[in-house]
């Protein structure tokens, strides 16, 4: 099969605005009987939720959380990108398109990846009119700063609840839509399978998780916008309950799933404290301005921060990249950490951990300055750890934050099931192999509000004759079937382990071998580990109480269960990369410095991998990435 | 540290519950109050018990799902913190604890410490918007606001909807989640068009949903995990008023 | 405007103007009453004390205010005691363990429960004198060639049973507490808070209204009966 991603012809620049002036659409009157679902309410499902539902389509919005502004978008800290140049430094479309594709390593579509920033900065007019309290200067006009990885001030942000503030926007947005009865909003419910009839995405069967009751829903098309899967490592800086099921369920039904092997490593969490750890919490990246990063230049050294003089102390990043120093992009600071601790420098009980010390700057600057700008952050510090940042170091290690890879999707974000949509952090489209700070905020808006809405007039003008299909017909109660049976089946085995002891032990392989740093030998390991996990947990894993009422660890079972799936294709999906790119690191792909070697001649293309069965091998298809609007080229911060 | 729950147990919200007791002999204090709960959650399954259902989500304090009412106190001893944040540190060895959901009628139970806020949900789609359809927006720096009324907006809009708010008020009153967001709105120009008609359609979603009223005690400042302070629920209470007087 | 009103006193918030206003005409009342009643110290055997009573009873601008008083009285016990069952109806199963020592003052937690007993108050002292005053079988007494109803020695009669002052005392505290809480409270209730004036109508309610004016009239009945001792 050939990946067709319909790119619209044309120079980069003219693409979205000619493809909008032609694209069909549905008028009015039709979108009045034409029904679709949004499963997800982040900033991705919310906002199309919402606009789609002021353009008039029957829309109907589902979440597992108990209100749809719970979404993880929320936890999102530092800002959201626009290229307004408001700073006057330069910036434009271009610098930010160019700047997203450098910084995703040259592994995302070009298309795309202008479209986002073209719509950039209506995102920001739109979110400032819903009245989101973007930080302003003393002149009342809006603020920006710089983040990782660029050379300009396009980031606006709200204190560090930037995620929090966008979300909350666009759930008014949904609200209002609810209220209008535009939008049919189903909270505490579980999207379990896609429903797939004449090869269209016709409906969802979703679990209502306060009853425990199957339900199907019809949808003329299904957009899904259910976030990232960072959690099938276990510990991530995801919430508790985001999960890939989905996405996966939709792959099994034909959805190819994109570079699912992308994962990006954040460089400043808290570390794990122990085994009862459910959770990583990241520090913004922020720190690493004024915070520097060492270990002792002693191994398995036992004193405490304070005690180590300063000529025994390996400032290891400003040592390796005196250009960037601190400030090198999130995976190179990531995989320095960790080369480091396993060599045996890391700190902490766990030694799982290197320091970020504040007491240069608080020497330089003063405690006021450095607690004005940061002072939140340290807050979260100390309640977790116990620990005051002002006078100990604090210590740090890299976590899991966000996963490039997800549904292949096509310029209208369409995946390979014709009406079924990937929105957001699940599709695969923008970021490449790296997504720079600010930029999910981004992507997650300009999809819901500006793309999708739009694009899907070109699926949905052709079924306006379509009618509403009824919710007895085969296809629905095959696929309720199925999920009766899965469901049927987890709750028999009554096993002995509950559902957190596989995902941890899932999560310890992942991250032991499918990690930051990866190589064939550990990857065809892991996959044997993750096979036999999988073999256990329908074994061995008992879930309490009954599938027909409240049940969270029947929820986890069934996430779980996917999380095993998945854990193998991305395991494939990092062998198949013979090459390091972004935050895929393969170690036997790595410059004599240790820096990612990229192999641009054989591994510019996205992998789009297809679902064959049950224990089948995955099919790999390649959409090859073109590049006509700028020059391939390696990233160096030395 | 050994630490006892009395936890409250409910089958669902149709059926009474009661507290069970039990015993952790060996908490660390560098858990969180919820790892306690799935340290507690993992014995008990493999017991052949039933596990404790309790919200829970991103468990780094901004998304409002958790809600536990811990000694007698929504989200527990320290201020300024959910109970995804209160780590076991704040406790003695030998501590007892009682759990107990957030106690509302507006919120009922669904099973365990679980409850259903979705009456924050309806509250706000009765008017906790601004009507601006996608698109249709001017330049965001077309319209100059004023740092500071900027910042108070953020404050306000800071909520979580967690409800701390109603199951620390001994009313049970929804006065500082709505205040939060008739304030934000009501401090921003783009919020000026529908400022009489929100305070007035968010107040009438508020009473229907059988929230109690508001005495003034300033508990809900106090225990609410972002600090939302009683000045929203004044300007409410005057916008309020200004919008009756002038229909 | 009628349905507006009526759908304005209908809601929560409105209510609680009705308290706040209500609340507040009766602190302004209580100011007045005091004063009046501190010509019972005046050492003239009652005559500043029953020309007052005289003037309270008699003069039409007085009586006016005096309905609208008695009108915002009961206002204030109906109303209270609806939002009270409202309040309870909110949270029909209270919980096992409450600590809100660290949240919120007593006074506030209480006004209820302070604002029944000085409803119990009320009673036994309208009875005692207003209603003696209106419908009851008065002594009288002359000042200056006129007769007047002897209010003075109906008060210091009463006031020299020790269990009468004690009931007082005590109901006096009842409104120091119920002021402690409830004047701040009005202000916030109609909206007026300000970060430099709030603070200010704070210690007004608390040193004048929850202090001086219960104890000033505290004094009375404890003067009266160590006197009689």
């Amino acid at each position: 099969m050939i990946l067709d991603a319909k790119i619209p012809e044309g120079p980069i620049a003219d693409k979205w605005t000619r493809y909008k002036a032609t694209i069909p659409l549905v008028n009015p009157a039709n979108k009045r009987n034409i029904e679709i679902i949004v499963v997800g309410t982040g900033l991705a499902g919310a906002s199309a939720a919402a606009t789609l539902g002021e353009m008039g389509y029957k829309v109907k919005a589902f979440c597992f959380q108990d209100s749809p502004r719970r979404a993880h978008s929320i936890a999102a800290q530092g800002g959201i990108n626009a290229a307004k140049n408001y700073s006057n430094d330069g910036d434009s479309v271009h610098r930010l398109f160019y700047d997203t594709i450098k910084g995703g390593d040259y592994r995302s579509r070009e298309a795309n990846v202008h479209r986002l920033a073209e719509v950039s900065t209506a995102i920001i007019d739109q979110c400032v009119a819903q009245g989101v309290p973007f930080a302003r200067e003393y002149g009342g006009l809006l603020d920006n700063r710089s983040f990782g990885g660029v050379q300009v001030s396009r980031t606006f942000y709200a204190k560090g609840q930037t995620g929090q503030q966008l979300l909350l926007g666009a759930y008014s947005a949904l609200s209002r839509q609810v209220g209008r009865k535009q939008v049919q909003m189903f909270s505490r419910h579980e999207m379990l399978d896609v429903v797939i009839i004449d090869g269209k995405a016709r409906g969802i069967i979703a679990r209502d998780l306060v009853t425990g009751k199957l339900e199907r829903h019809f949808g003329h098309a299904v957009v899904l916008a259910t976030g990232g899967y960072g959690n099938v490592f276990f510990l991530s800086t995801n919430a508790m309950g985001s999960n890939v099921t989905a996405i996966w369920k939709a792959h099994k039904k034909g959805a190819f799933f994109g570079n699912p092997c992308f994962t990006q490593i954040h460089p400043t969490c808290i570390p794990v404290s122990g085994d009862h750890q459910s959770k990583l919490t990241l520090m913004s990246e922020s720190l690493r301005n004024d915070g520097r990063i060492w270990v002792p230049k002693k191994k398995d050294d036992s004193r405490k921060a304070v005690d180590i003089p300063e000529d025994e102390r390996d400032y290891y990043l400003e040592r390796r990249y005196p250009a960037f120093g601190n400030l090198v992009p999130r995976d190179i600071a990531s995989r320095a950490a960790k080369e480091r601790c396993d060599a045996g420098y890391g700190v902490g009980s766990s030694k799982m951990a290197v320091y970020l010390d504040f007491s240069d700057s608080i020497r330089r600057l003063g405690k006021d300055v450095i607690e004005a700008r940061y002072g939140n952050l340290f807050e979260i510090y100390e309640k977790i750890t116990g620990e005051d940042p002002y006078t100990t170091p604090m210590r740090i290690y890299p976590a899991v934050h966000y996963t490039m890879g997800g549904l292949w999707v096509d310029y209208n974000l369409m995946t390979t099931v014709p009406g079924l949509y990937a929105t957001g952090e699940c599709n695969f489209s923008d970021h490449g192999a790296n997504r720079l700070g600010a930029s999910a905020l981004m992507q997650g808006l300009a999809d819901g509000y500006f793309v999708l809405p739009i694009t899907i007039g070109e699926f949905l003008s052709k079924d306006i004759r379509t009618k509403a299909i009824p919710t007895d017909h085969p296809e629905f109660e095959k696929a309720e079937k199925e999920a009766q049976d899965r469901i049927a089946r987890l709750m028999s085995i009554k096993g002995n382990k509950p559902v957190d002891h596989f995902h941890k032990e899932l999560g310890k392989v992942m991250w032991e071998y499918c990690g930051m740093a990866r190589n064939a030998e550990g990857l065809q390991k892991a996959k044997k580990m993750v096979q036999d996990i999988r073999a256990s947990f329908w074994k061995e894993v008992r879930i309490p109480g009954a599938a027909d009422e409240t049940n969270p660890e029947l929820e986890k079972a069934l996430r779980v269960a996917d999380f095993l799936e998945l854990g193998e294709l991305m395991i494939d999906d990092a062998y198949d990369r013979n090459e390091s790119c972004g935050g895929h690191f393969r170690e036997e792909y790595q410059t004599e410095d240790g820096e990612a070697l990229r192999d641009d001649n054989n591994y510019a293309y996205v992998s789009a991998w297809q679902y064959k069965g049950d224990n089948q091998p995955e099919v790999l298809h390649k959409e090859p990435l073109v590049f006509e609007n700028v020059k391939l080229v390696q990233r160096s911060y030395k | 540290m050994k630490i006892t729950l009395k936890v409250w147990r409910q089958k669902n919200g149709k059926t009474p519950g009661n507290f069970n007791t039990y015993t952790l002999p060996d908490v660390s204090e560098d858990m969180s109050f919820l790892e306690m709960f799935d340290v507690l959650n993992d014995e008990l399954i493999r017991k052949g018990e039933d596990s404790i259902a309790f919200d829970h989500d991103c468990r780094e304090g901004i998304c409002g799902m958790c809600s536990m009412y811990i000694n007698g106190r929504a989200h527990g001893p320290l201020t300024g913190t959910t109970t995804c944040q209160l780590h076991m540190r704040h406790f003695k060895d030998g501590d007892t604890i009682v759990v107990e959901p957030w106690r509302a009628s507006a919120f009922p139970i669904i099973k365990d410490l679980m409850v259903d806020r979705s009456a924050f949900d309806r509250v706000i789609q009765a008017g906790g918007f601004i009507s601006v359809n996608t698109g249709n927006a001017v330049d965001a720096n077309s319209i100059p606001i004023p740092k500071e009324d900027a910042d108070k907006a953020f404050d306000a809009a800071a909520c979580i909807g967690c409800g701390a708010c109603v199951a620390t008020c001994k009313n049970a009153s929804a006065m500082l989640f709505v205040s939060a967001k008739v304030s934000q709105l009501a401090l921003l120009p783009q919020g000026q068009p529908e400022r009489n008609m929100r305070v007035k359609k968010m107040v009438e979603a508020m009473d229907e949903e059988g929230f109690g009223n508001c005495t003034n005690t300033g508990a809900c400042e106090v225990e609410c995990p972002k600090g939302i302070s009683l000045d929203h629920i004044a300007r409410m209470n005057r916008d309020y008023l200004v919008s009756n007087i002038v229909d | 405007m009628a349905t507006a009103a009526t759908g304005l006193f209908r809601s929560s918030i409105g209510r609680k103007y009705l308290m706040a206003l209500s609340g507040l005409f009766l602190c302004t009342f209580l100011v007045v009453h005091l004063l009046g009643n501190l010509q019972l110290f005046q050492n003239d055997g009652g005559v500043a004390f029953n020309l007052y009573s005289a003037f309270m009873a008699n003069n039409p601008l007085i009586k006016t205010i005096a309905y609208v008083n008695y009108a915002f009285i009961l206002l204030h016990i109906i109303d209270g005691f609806y939002l009270a069952a409202q309040n309870r109806k909110a949270r029909p199963q209270g919980y096992a363990k409450v600590d809100q020592s660290k949240s919120s003052s007593w006074s506030s937690r209480n006004m209820a429960l302070l604002g029944t007993i000085i409803l119990v108050f009320l009673i036994v002292h309208m009875k005692s004198f207003w209603f003696e005053m209106k419908f009851g079988n008065m002594p009288v007494t002359t000042i200056e060639g006129e007769s007047y109803k002897d209010m003075y020695s109906v008060v210091v009669e009463a006031f020299s049973q020790p269990w009468y002052a004690a009931l007082y005392v005590v109901s006096m505290f009842a409104i120091g507490f119920h002021l402690y809480h409830g004047f701040a409270s009005g202000f916030q209730s109609l909206g007026i808070r300000h970060h430099r004036y709030t603070p200010a109508i704070q210690n007004l309610g608390t040193f004048l209204f929850a202090i001086l004016i219960p104890a000033l009239f505290a004094a009375m009945p404890v003067y009266f009966c160590l006197k009689n001792l």
